[in-house]
């Protein structure tokens, strides 16, 4: 027995730290934020990484990010959905409609958004897994049809117009507001300001005052994510789901149900980011959303999502949709044309594919 | 002598109008490895998949313990302590060795929402099992895909005797093995043998059947040609039955008896 466990101790030792954390799928996501970091550190106005800098590019990085946790755990299911945009600007609409024409508490509004976005995505995942079509094709259609949907019915809610307003008017006052919208820990930021702690006005108040509800938001589910998948029976199943369908449905994962989950799961990730910005914008639109999918799925990505789908990590994703955000912003922090934000969503997208197939084979010690 | 785990007798399956077993008679004791032989065509897929609950037999009897059963799915196999591994493994290369090792059955600790997959115990007995088949994991995290061909045959079987297999069959689990890979399969199979667990090894390689097989049964077209015990018979013997005796002596004259 000991002469077995020094043999064991042996080979563990050939694994060092470094190569360990060469395996972690979230690698390229976080070497990547230190590659932008560095570059915006020399390039950009030192403000940008001042306190209200940092919420600056949080905030869409945040709105981005939930979007982005929801497809990484679908890819890592081994499915796609190219709707997610589409989804905020037609559950934009089920919530705008809901407030303003139904007159509906936010307590009724929210639940009935995000049913009826659940609801959309158990519908694209039943026919994703009846036709067992490509997923990718599935949702492409609804990307239009959702897309057409949210225009019709803007139309048909508002008597012609693509915008509905009066949303601020509508919620005024609720109770659940504060979970959804504005900032958080005003008391807090308040305390930080008046120790001369934090950047403040000439009169005293706090230049930031509190952190956008969005950026907690997309924390927690982070760190849900993350629970499910290490640490959840049900984590091991998605990951089965989409590492071999037939392999995982030989050895008793329950891959329908597990890939219809991540589809509603996807459809009301875009529902909650729907429900933050039409609050934050106090009304909704047709355009909102627009190429979202995209986004969110090139920051899966970049956090290491496999496209053939059985690896990724939403801590990638994560960091993924950071560096959008720090990319966006910070270009208006610099002399550079923010027109150049698309080359890099481009160049990132294909460095990070080239790279994660490194990776896998790295895993998989294919040769 | 023990008596029998499970019995198949006479066999029949009928595929529309073809008949892919005409009877087949087989049976497998505790601590004993049977080999199923037999060349491609001659239906050791349709049994064992009869054996296994994927096809319910035309005609004959399955018997566990002595007592009738009949299987309605692979899980009511399962249930009776049949496990099969196939080819293919049902393992996920990209997936560490704990992770495949407990797919579809995770242990889990905590109650409502904190259920949570007990991921400490799960790897502790992936090492403790692998370590049984002689294979020290550098770390149960491991991803599947880095293992050698015999190594994940044997993180497949050691799965199927951990939760809980009498009988396990194995579905050639050597045919794309190299030589000294093959010699691990062997000696795994060996070490499941002597924990009492019947092991039906199907294979079409006369070697290595000889080299752990305590029976043999040999299946030609859909029959059984009978079960020999070992010392009983030998190589080229099995070799004739399986390929139907008389074609392959003038095959091997030709070819100088290399095959």
């Amino acid at each position: 027995m000991a002469a077995q466990t020094q043999q064991a101790d042996e080979r563990l030792r050939k694994i060092s730290l470094f190569a360990r954390l060469m395996k972690r799928p979230e690698l390229g996501a976080v070497a990547g934020l230190v590659l932008v970091t560095v570059f915006f550190i020399f390039t950009a106005d030192a403000s940008m990484f001042s306190l209200a800098g940092v919420v600056n590019f949080m905030t869409p990085a945040a709105q981005l990010g939930i979007l982005a946790l929801g497809a990484a755990l679908l890819m890592i299911g081994g499915e796609f959905d190219l709707s997610v945009g589409s989804m905020v600007a037609f559950a934009g609409l089920v919530f705008g409609v809901g407030l303003v024409s139904f007159g509906l508490p936010l307590i009724l509004a929210i639940p009935l958004t995000l049913a009826v976005a659940a609801m959309m995505g158990a519908l694209n995942a039943q026919i994703v897994l009846r036709t067992a079509l490509p997923s990718f094709i599935v949702t492409l259609a609804f990307l239009f049809i959702l897309r057409g949907l949210s225009l019709v019915g803007l139309k048909w809610a508002t008597g012609g117009s693509t915008q509905l307003r009066g949303i601020r008017q509508a919620v005024e006052g609720d109770w659940l507001l504060p979970l959804f919208s504005g900032k958080a820990f005003p008391g807090l930021f308040v305390w930080l300001a008046e120790r001369g702690m934090i950047d403040t006005f000439r009169s005293g108040a706090p230049r930031v005052t509190g952190i956008p509800v969005e950026i907690l938001w997309f924390v927690g589910l982070t760190l849900l994510a993350t629970w499910v998948l290490l640490r959840t029976p049900w984590g091991n199943w998605i990951f089965a789901s989409g590492g071999d369908r037939v392999a995982a449905l030989n050895s008793g994962v329950p891959v329908r149900r597990v890939k219809i989950a991540l589809f509603m799961l996807t459809a009301c990730c875009a529902a909650l980011v729907a429900i933050i910005t039409v609050l934050e914008a106090g009304s909704t639109d047709a355009r909102r959303g627009f190429q979202k999918e995209f986004e969110a799925i090139i920051a899966a990505v970049i956090g290491g999502a496999l496209l053939t789908g059985g690896y990724g990590s939403a801590i990638g994703a994560f960091f993924g949709a950071i560096i959008f955000g720090v990319v966006m912003i910070g270009l208006t922090y610099t002399q550079i044309d923010q027109d150049w934000y698309q080359v890099f969503l481009g160049s990132m997208l294909l460095i990070a594919v080239i790279f994660n197939n490194v990776i896998r084979k790295r895993v998989t010690g294919e040769r | 002598m023990t008596s029998p785990i499970i019995e198949m007798r006479d066999i029949e399956k009928h595929f529309g109008n073809i008949v892919a077993l005409a009877g087949v008679s087989f049976d497998v004791r505790p601590g004993e490895c049977h080999c199923l032989l037999g060349d491609n065509g001659a239906g050791k897929s349709t049994f064992i998949k009869t054996m296994s609950g994927v096809h319910k037999p035309t005609r004959g009897e399955i018997a566990i313990d002595g007592q009738r059963a009949s299987f309605a799915s692979p899980r009511d196999a399962m249930n009776a302590g049949i496990a099969t591994v196939y080819q293919d493994l049902a393992m996920i290369p990209l997936m560490s060795v704990t992770r495949n090792f407990f797919m579809g059955r995770e242990p889990t600790k905590g109650r409502w929402i904190f259920r949570r997959f007990d991921i400490e115990r799960a790897n502790q007995v992936t090492l403790e099992q692998m370590r049984a088949m002689g294979i020290n994991l550098r770390e149960p995290d491991q991803a599947v895909g880095t293992l050698s061909g015999g190594e994940r045959q044997t993180v497949a079987i050691a799965r199927a005797v951990y939760f809980g297999a009498r009988v396990l069959i194995l579905d050639e689990p050597t045919s794309a093995l190299g030589v000294r890979q093959t010699a691990n399969v062997l000696s795994t199979i060996d070490k499941v043998r002597r924990n009492g667990i019947g092991v039906v090894f199907i294979t079409h390689n006369v070697r290595h059947a000889m080299a752990v097989g305590d029976r043999f049964t040999v299946l030609n077209r859909g029959r059984t040609l009978g079960t020999a015990k070992r010392g009983e018979i030998k190589a080229d013997e099995l070799q004739d039955l399986m390929a139907g005796g008389q074609e392959m002596v003038e095959l091997e004259g030709s070819l100088g008896g290399t095959v």
